[in-house]
């Protein structure tokens, strides 16, 4: 059976992949910088925020790359950051010292503009509305993407 | 680093990031107006280099750590030229909330690296 995937990369989505694009510059980097500087602070919390900015960056990259594989791996990504989120978040208002509020995925993404609780559900929607549709004749018009 | 100038630094992006935002939404593509305040914000961060690099020699130093802060000011410098040349590249309104949406991360790394120069609690 034909598949086909809508381009996901176009219209809205250009500007879900420049934050995406953001995110993971910001949890990659800040995180380095936290492992190098002051990993015992928070150990846990940072090697955490490091793993989410890796995760990000393939985010980004599955949301920009065509295909029904990349379709999957985004929605992997993306999951994966939303239940990081979620437990993370939960876990460190149970325990604030393990977590400290410099880490990407603590309290929820407070210390990022709660950005890391909002746009997997974001990115979820988006992938939903572009997902792989059976090829028939008539299905051919699918919406297109891009459209200005 | 300078408060008031950091101030309006952050003032200049935030209105930057909203124009942008609006203009694109509004279905413009990226123009003079929006690649204008684009390239203002960006003047302004070299300007906050050169003032970053001389402070110190005026005993005006960071707080906290300098390096956390020019990693900062360095990554916030190179988000409006890709911002701009995305819009170059690509003619479409959502590269103009694109543009919106680098002023207003530079908007956010300027209030951290005011934090970081001024106000270390940790």
């Amino acid at each position: 059976m034909t598949t086909t995937t809508p381009r996901r990369s176009g219209g809205l989505g250009r500007v879900l992949i420049a934050v995406y694009g953001l995110l993971a510059l910001a949890a990659t980097g800040r995180s380095v910088y936290q492992i190098f500087s002051e990993f015992d602070h928070a150990p846990l919390a940072y090697s955490l925020s490091a793993l989410a900015g890796v995760v990000y960056i393939v985010a980004t990259i599955a949301l920009l790359a065509p295909g029904d594989t990349w379709y999957r791996v985004a929605w992997i990504t993306i999951s994966f950051e939303l239940v990081g989120v979620l437990v993370v978040g939960l876990l460190s208002y149970l325990d604030p010292i393990l977590f400290t509020e410099k880490a990407v995925w603590s309290f929820f993404g407070r210390g990022y503009g709660y950005v890391p609780l909002v746009l997997p559900i974001l990115g979820m929607i988006w992938l939903y509305r572009h997902r792989p549709r059976v090829v028939e004749p008539v299905a051919a018009n699918a919406e297109p993407a891009g459209t200005v | 680093m300078i408060d008031w100038f950091t101030t309006v630094q952050v003032i200049v992006a935030c209105a930057a990031g909203l124009l942008s935002v609006v203009l694109g939404l509004a279905g413009r593509t990226p123009a003079d107006i929006t690649n204008g305040a684009t390239v203002m914000v960006e003047a302004l961060l070299l300007a906050q280099i050169v003032i970053s690099i001389v402070s110190p020699l005026a005993g005006n130093t960071p707080t906290g750590s300098g390096l956390e802060f020019w990693v900062y000011l360095v990554t916030a410098a190179l988000l409006p030229p890709l911002a701009i040349l995305w819009g170059l590249v690509e003619r479409n309104r959502w590269s103009t909330v694109i543009l919106g949406v680098a002023c207003f991360a530079v908007a956010v790394m300027v209030f951290r690296m005011h934090q970081i120069w001024f106000v270390q609690l940790a």
